[in-house]
């Protein structure tokens, strides 16, 4: 059904729509991220500890590489919460994701001040190297690229954040280069990207 | 004026507290303590200080708003800045994260707060890392935790990561998604000053906002008033970025004008091309054309231009960009980010997004327009939060300065530049 006449009624992505989460293996953290957990749930008011989800879901995301029901159970017995307190904050927040992604995540800024510095060209470059679309994960399952909206650094365009390091100014042939680095020497290609200020006026080539 | 809040940004070791320290770092902090909290709101009111995260309301006001009755009370920064074109806060955490550290602690003296959250967009995990670094040695040298300085004031500062949610720079909103929520904004009043996080008086400010607290200590309220115009005093940062040759933040009083700003600090645009447009505070204000650049970059005066300073997110557009193709990139912005509480945004976005969509391949009809119109009009001003007004904004602007691109689209059912105008721009050759 549509609210509008003009308009049909699809179903494409929203935050409001409701999502059900793979079941996945059984899930508990490691005592580690236990350790991790309980320390940061003393950040908030003892009977507060829902504040911690985002948090907690992080710690579960980065032990499992993404959030399944059994995940979702395990943070919402911790907090104290119901599942489906936890699953309403999974299925809003773009940074959880609900089924298995690459190793490497890569973010190419799409939103204007990157879109008007050849975004799109960095995009196609990687998707072109690794035959996917954005949104897919290639056939190695190794990278996911994704299209996401502007990442707050639109003066160093275009951006990309490949898993929580950031590559700027990043021209095309970079971009595929990149995925060759990371190939072949997997994080160690991610250190160092996000260019140190002090250097940043010299690096501008001017025009 | 000399910059103040990013003068040192590019020195080696500037987010380091050594360098801080080096540079009179924490004096303010110092001097507040010997001060009466009620003193410290009477100086930020005296001052001017107007929030830098979008609205421009006064801060003094803002923290006398909270209400002293009821305890604990908090401050809560928002560091969520996700506008697009806005990335000052990026820069000032990154680089000076303990004129930050500080901010919020003298913050949390004045209103009487223990405990200032910060939170952080979750994509500025390299940020906050140095931010983190920074708290912690705060504390290791007693600028925060228990009896700061003798002074028996406690403080305690955290971080907390987002995860993805343009909605969450809204405060109430972000509020929400602090308590472990959906980051959907709450119905005001009850204003966050009044029961904020966890229902306790609070106050959300802006970064750049806590950042000019020191300043105003350290610096005096005579000076701080004597920089700028009047009523849009302090030192102010621009993020100036799109078609221009010198993109970065530059740090400026409010008399600058806008012209100063894209063809001084930041070289203007491209040999060879001219200048389009500019929106001066970020995707959500409307459009200013060339010859209307040579006023302030102040809250006020650009309001009376029409326009609004926002989050002054200046982004600079020649003539080589396709109007339609820009409110189409806006609106699947807004369309991806709409909350997806109120009905009109939800929908209308989404609905907005499509016809730009097909108009912008050349498959619009001319009726389409007065559906884009019908469609803004009943978005804005009937949302829960400043969202829908945001949103219908880049349509709304286009459409009223460069209608003649939408007909031309409609008319030729192509886009009337040349087909490969985004591929041909140069990368990132800045
Ligand atoms: C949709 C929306 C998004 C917002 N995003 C941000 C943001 O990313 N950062 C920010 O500081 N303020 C943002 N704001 C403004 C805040 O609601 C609030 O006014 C601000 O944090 C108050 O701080 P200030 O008084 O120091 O400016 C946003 C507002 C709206 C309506
Ligand atoms: S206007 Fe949009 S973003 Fe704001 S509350 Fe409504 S649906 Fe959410
Ligand atoms: S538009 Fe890409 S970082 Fe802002």
């Amino acid at each position: 059904m549509s609210f509008h006449p003009e308009m049909a009624y699809d179903a494409t992505f929203h935050k409001s729509a409701r999502q059900l989460e793979e079941e996945g293996p059984a899930f508990g953290y490691t005592a580690e991220n236990r350790a991790r957990f309980e320390e940061i749930v003393k950040r908030y008011p003892p009977e507060r500890r829902r504040s911690a989800v985002l948090p907690a879901l992080y710690l579960a995301q980065h032990q499992q590489g993404y959030i399944t029901a059994n995940a979702i159970r395990h943070v919402a017995e911790l907090l104290g919460i119901t599942r489906a307190d936890v699953e309403d904050v999974v299925s809003y927040y773009t940074m959880f994701y609900t089924k298995p992604v690459g190793r490497f995540v890569v973010n190419v800024c799409r939103t204007l001040s990157c879109a008007i510095n050849g975004a799109e060209r960095v995009t196609e470059a990687i998707c072109t190297k690794l035959a996917v679309r954005p949104g897919e994960t290639d056939a190695s399952g190794t990278f996911t690229v994704l299209e996401v909206e502007c990442l707050g650094a639109c003066d160093r365009a275009p951006v990309v954040m490949v898993n929580d390091a950031w590559h700027e100014n990043l021209q095309p042939e970079a971009a595929a280069k990149l995925i060759d680095d990371l190939r072949a020497r997997g994080e160690a290609a991610l250190s160092g990207c996000h260019h140190v200020v002090e250097r940043r006026k010299d690096e501008r080539t001017g025009d | 004026m000399d910059p103040v809040l990013i003068a040192h940004v590019r020195e080696p070791n500037s987010f380091t507290l050594d360098f801080y320290l080096a540079h009179g770092g924490y004096e303010a902090l110092k001097t507040a303590l010997t001060k009466k909290p009620d003193e410290i709101i009477e100086m930020v009111k005296a001052s001017g200080l107007r929030g830098r995260g979008g609205a421009g309301f006064p801060t003094g006001m803002k923290w006398q708003f909270v209400d002293k009755k009821s305890e604990p009370r908090y401050i809560v920064c928002n560091a969520d800045e996700s506008e697009p074109g806005t990335f000052k806060d990026h820069l000032l955490m990154e680089r000076n994260p303990h004129l930050l550290v500080e901010g919020c602690a003298i913050g949390c003296y004045g209103i009487g707060a223990k405990i200032a959250y910060i939170y952080i967009r979750g994509e500025f995990y390299h940020v906050q890392s140095v931010l983190e670094r920074a708290i912690d040695e705060a504390y290791a040298k007693g600028f925060l935790g228990r009896n700061i300085l003798g002074s028996g004031f406690d403080c305690d500062v955290y971080v907390h990561r987002g995860a993805g949610a343009y909605e969450a720079g809204e405060e109430t909103a972000l509020l929400e998604s602090l308590e472990g929520k959906r980051a959907q904004p709450r119905n005001k009043p009850p204003f966050p000053a009044v029961a904020g996080l966890y229902g306790k008086p609070s106050a959300v400010n802006n970064v750049e906002t806590l950042c000019n607290v020191p300043v105003i200590l350290s610096k005096g309220v005579e000076w701080y008033t004597s920089v700028g115009p009047e009523k849009n005093g302090g030192p102010k940062l621009y993020c100036v970025s799109g078609h221009v040759r010198n993109p970065g933040v530059f740090e400026a009083s409010m008399s600058v004008t806008l012209r100063e700003l894209v063809d001084g600090y930041a070289g203007g645009v491209r040999p060879g091309r001219t200048l389009k447009a500019v929106i001066p505070g970020g995707s959500s204000v409307p459009i200013l054309l060339p010859d209307q650049l040579d006023i302030q970059a102040s809250f006020d005066a650009i309001q009376k231009a029409g326009s609004l300073l926002g989050s002054a997110a200046i982004v600079v557009l020649d003539d080589t960009t396709c109007m339609v193709w820009l409110a189409q990139n806006l609106l699947h912005f807004y369309r991806h980010e709409s909350c997806g509480k109120c009905t009109p945004c939800r929908e209308g976005t989404d609905w907005l997004h499509k016809i730009l969509q097909r108009i912008e391949r050349g498959d619009g009809q001319l009726r389409d327009l007065d559906l884009l119109t019908g469609i803004s009009n009943n978005i804005a001003g009937k949302t829960l939060c400043a969202f829908g007004d945001a949103a219908v904004t880049p349509v709304l602007t286009t459409l009223k300065h460069f209608r003649h691109e939408y007909e031309a689209h409609i008319r030729e059912r192509r886009c009337t530049l040349p087909a490969d105008w985004r591929a041909r721009q140069p990368v990132g050759a800045h």
